[in-house]
């Protein structure tokens, strides 16, 4: 029993665990496909970051150091809620430092330091499947993840080629780990996708309403998917951050006024002030 | 009876430091963890098995086991809350002191490759002398598995197995109070 | 290391957390409503919470209630959170609902049967005029008549009907232990048990809409109610360590027999076929609406044509849970700022590409 009185160490309790934890090893082994989990109604609603946090309640251990960000931002009210459940739930200490973490929870980014192979990110993810918005039936993508049948989603990027010239997607981009299973990135910017190939640190992501959990092993590839004559590209807002000056970070752009005055600054808030103090 | 040999110490945090020494033995293959010092099982159960056994299984994980290990059965049965017995091809989790035939335990199917078996294998040594090269995820560039026990063809009888990708077994090992995994995509070559 | 604080969006959400406790109490001038009050009178509230929280427990389903301000699917929301966490200890033998005790029971299919068509305490022939006698507090109801509780197990429709063979048997016990899909992800082809466990625990709303499609043409089933049936139903358990059953306590259930009309097949004679419901509480509504929808999703079983809606297995069961629903549709409300970025930095790409043909075009 915990800090939070009547609950489990992380909430969840141990049969849980097992269960989630057995389905995290097997996710490892088969990088990339979509292992089908017992997921608990938590006492946070569903598309809140439910398999994010089983993912991490059945991690977590009292020695870790926990960062959690929404948005790359430590302070956005989901992360901060999140962060507190953790808090309460298991006692761990919390971070908003990057590099002080070990178990990194995160919902639409990846942050812009560089992960280490003795941490752990932990992505939330809302809709596990890559092929959803090309075809609902979840009994028929799994037919075509076994068959290694991806034409439809090569179809629909070459026809955003044929009409726009390039891929219109701009972020849950697809992309194809260690050659075999096509993967859904979670909704990060297709800014961060580069970031996650032969990444350090284990990722692992949680789909709590889908019920599914799938992992990418440290060093593995991961390429986000594209044509020989049409590479592809990251993009960002072609600016750099107001506070601290950086040209290679993802922009977020804040709306100063109704005359369509902006400002960009970093996205990932750990990174920018530690740029600043000059850390 | 043996159940009066205690389980882990601290269930709820003995079971996460394990589970994590897996995780990272799974992870990044050729790796060396500790995992279940202090543990007093049974013979003939290592105490890195017996906390792999209490980690991972229990009354939703049908458990395959060798003859070798029933003098074990009543503590596995007492500490993982239940055992449910299985023949090796129904077995979520495989408890072994030799390598079985693994395409006699279950593989998966092509569309749900997680329904295969886990092999806990119980070795001599994570030191050697046998030496195998591994690739595959996880490992940065090559990485080394260096291990006593495992039969002289181990490496055409994994081959087979690391073919079926992504269907096919993964294998725990453990020896003494070390683990170390070899999920079914790693390729392993003699040194 | 020590917690550390993060600016701004703690106090934002302690403050909320603050003003939504004061919202829930309302006017202090107004007496503070009891869990007993909501429990003793908003008992369909009640039953519509246990069965979509899927946990038969008035008390703590009234104080859902209260703590939702009345919001019944995040109060089921609440009790689905907390039955999460709770042990179990054993799983009840398969409820008797022939032998309950029943406050309501009709059939539309006879005029009259053995056991008797049994109004009950129902709205259907009420005329629906705001009774402003409510509003005037303290006026006590005229009592109802009494009548003697017989023992008398009253048999169900489809034993008079089965007798001349005019309707499908009972599946019968597979003797395999049902699915549970609170511990085990749903998985196509999902087993009938699967689907009633789904529907049993569905939204009202939904399966209500679906029902209705059904009726009107879009995979229609030809329904008529077989039996309806309201009451409380023994729960037996047989703890191993006795072997024997023992009795738990009672379940308020509706339970709904729909009968439907099948033209057979090659192999089977033309006969009835059935539809089935069972929900906790008194839940007419969603008993007979579930009861359609479970005769849709069998369509392909029987070898009919299964286009509509209602007869597609993986749609009803991904879409029918309310929680999982509000909480994908409410968690747009998260921000999502990062991939609204993105987005804009692509739209404004495509418009720039557009112009510049534009131009290219112009010159040409």
């Amino acid at each position: 029993m915990n800090v939070a009185s009547g609950y489990n160490f992380a909430y969840l309790d141990e049969q849980t665990k097992r269960m989630i934890r057995r389905a995290i090893l097997k996710a490892v082994a088969i990088p990339g496909h979509q292992v089908p989990f017992g997921s608990r109604e938590m006492p946070l609603p569903y598309g809140w970051g439910t398999g994010g946090i089983q993912v991490t309640a059945a991690v977590l251990g009292r020695d870790d150091v926990l960062k959690v960000i929404d948005q790359g931002a430590d302070d956005t009210t989901n992360a901060v809620s999140i962060r507190r459940f953790f808090a309460r739930t298991a006692g761990v200490a919390t971070t908003t430092h990057t590099a002080e973490a070990t178990v990194i929870q995160t919902r639409h980014r990846i942050p812009e330091t560089a992960l280490r192979q003795d941490q752990i990110i932990v992505y939330q993810v809302p809709q596990p499947e890559p092929l959803s918005r090309l075809e609902p039936s979840r009994e028929e993508t799994r037919r075509m993840h076994a068959l290694a049948d991806y034409g439809l989603m090569h179809v629909k990027l070459y026809e955003d080629i044929t009409r726009f010239g390039h891929v219109s997607i701009s972020y849950d981009y697809p992309v194809m780990v260690d050659g075999r299973y096509l993967m859904a990135p979670s909704p990060i910017p297709a800014f961060d996708n580069p970031k996650m190939d032969r990444m350090a640190a284990l990722q692992l992501f949680g789909a709590g309403r889908e019920k599914r959990i799938y992992a990418v092993p440290p060093y593995t590839s991961v390429r986000s998917l594209d044509f020989d004559d049409h590479e592809f590209r990251a993009s960002r807002a072609p600016h750099a951050c107001l506070l601290c000056g950086a040209t290679d970070s993802y922009l977020d752009e804040v709306v100063i006024d109704d005359q369509g005055g902006r400002m960009f600054v970093c996205s990932d808030t750990d990174h920018c002030e530690g740029r600043r103090d000059g850390t | 009876m043996n159940i009066d040999l205690p389980g882990f110490s601290d269930p709820v945090h003995d079971a996460q430091a394990c589970f994590r020494a897996v995780l990272d033995a799974m992870s990044r293959p050729g790796t060396v963890r500790a995992a279940g010092a202090g543990l007093l099982p049974p013979a003939p159960l290592a105490p890195a098995t017996a906390a792999v056994l209490l980690t991972l299984v229990d009354g939703e994980t049908p458990l395959g086991m060798a003859p070798l290990f029933q003098p074990a059965a009543d503590w596995i049965s007492f500490h993982c809350g239940a055992l449910v017995p299985a023949d090796a091809g129904r077995a979520a989790f495989v408890l072994a002191t030799a390598l079985p035939d693994l395409s006699m335990a279950a593989q998966g199917s092509d569309d749900r490759p997680e329904d295969s078996a886990t092999i806990i294998l119980q070795v001599a040594s994570l030191a050697g002398p046998s030496r195998f090269r591994l690739a595959g995820p996880g490992i940065q560039s090559h990485a080394i598995l260096a291990v006593g026990g495992l039969p002289a063809d181990f490496v055409a009888r994994w081959a087979r197995n690391q073919r079926l990708f992504p269907r096919g077994v993964d294998l725990i090992l453990c020896a003494g109070d070390r683990l170390a995994a070899l999920p079914r995509g790693i390729r392993v070559s003699e040194v | 290391m020590a917690y550390v604080a993060v600016k701004g969006g703690e106090r934002a959400i302690d403050n909320a957390h603050a003003w939504l406790a004061e919202a829930r109490r309302g006017d202090p001038a107004v007496a503070e409503i009891g869990v007993d009050q909501i429990e003793a009178q908003l008992g369909r509230a009640i039953d519509r919470v246990m069965a979509e929280g899927s946990l038969h427990d008035r008390g703590l389903a009234a104080l859902a209630i209260k703590q939702a301000q009345g919001d019944l699917i995040e109060a089921a929301f609440l009790l689905r959170a907390y039955r999460t966490t709770l042990p179990r200890f054993a799983a009840s033998a398969p409820l008797d609902t022939e032998a309950m005790q029943v406050r309501r029971r009709i059939s539309a299919v006879f005029k009259d049967l053995p056991g008797g068509q049994v109004l009950g305490p129902t709205t259907d022939y009420t005329h629906r005029l705001l009774d402003f006698a409510l509003a005037a507090e303290g006026i006590a109801p005229p009592r109802a008549p009494r009548a003697d509780v017989t023992d008398e197990t009253i048999p169900s429709v489809n034993a008079i009907l089965a007798h001349e063979g005019l309707i499908e048997r009972d599946a019968g016990s597979s003797g395999e232990e049902p699915a549970d899909l609170t511990r085990e992800p749903l998985a196509f082809p999902a087993g009938r048990d699967v689907r009633l466990q789904a529907l049993a625990r569905g939204d009202e709303g939904f399966l209500l809409a679906l029902g209705y499609s059904t009726q009107r043409g879009w995979g229609g089933t030809h329904p008529f109610v077989g039996e309806l049936r309201v009451g409380e139903v023994g729960v037996e358990i047989v703890p191993p360590e006795l072997g024997f059953a023992i009795d738990i306590g009672d379940v308020s259930l509706t339970e709904c027999q729909m009968v439907n009309q099948f033209a057979g097949s090659r192999s089977v004679k033309p006969q009835f076929t059935r539809g089935y419901g069972l929900v906790f509480g008194h839940a007419e509504r969603k008993a007979m609406s579930m009861a359609l929808v479970d005769r849709a999703m069998r369509a392909a079983e029987l070898g009919e044509d299964a286009t509509a809606p209602a007869q597609n297995i993986e749609f009803v069961l991904y879409h029918c849970d309310n929680i999982e629903a509000t909480g994908f549709v409410e968690h747009l409300k998260l921000p999502h700022y990062v991939d609204f970025q993105s987005e804009l930095e692509t739209v404004r790409r495509m418009r720039a590409d557009a112009d510049a043909a534009a131009i290219r075009e112009a010159a040409e």
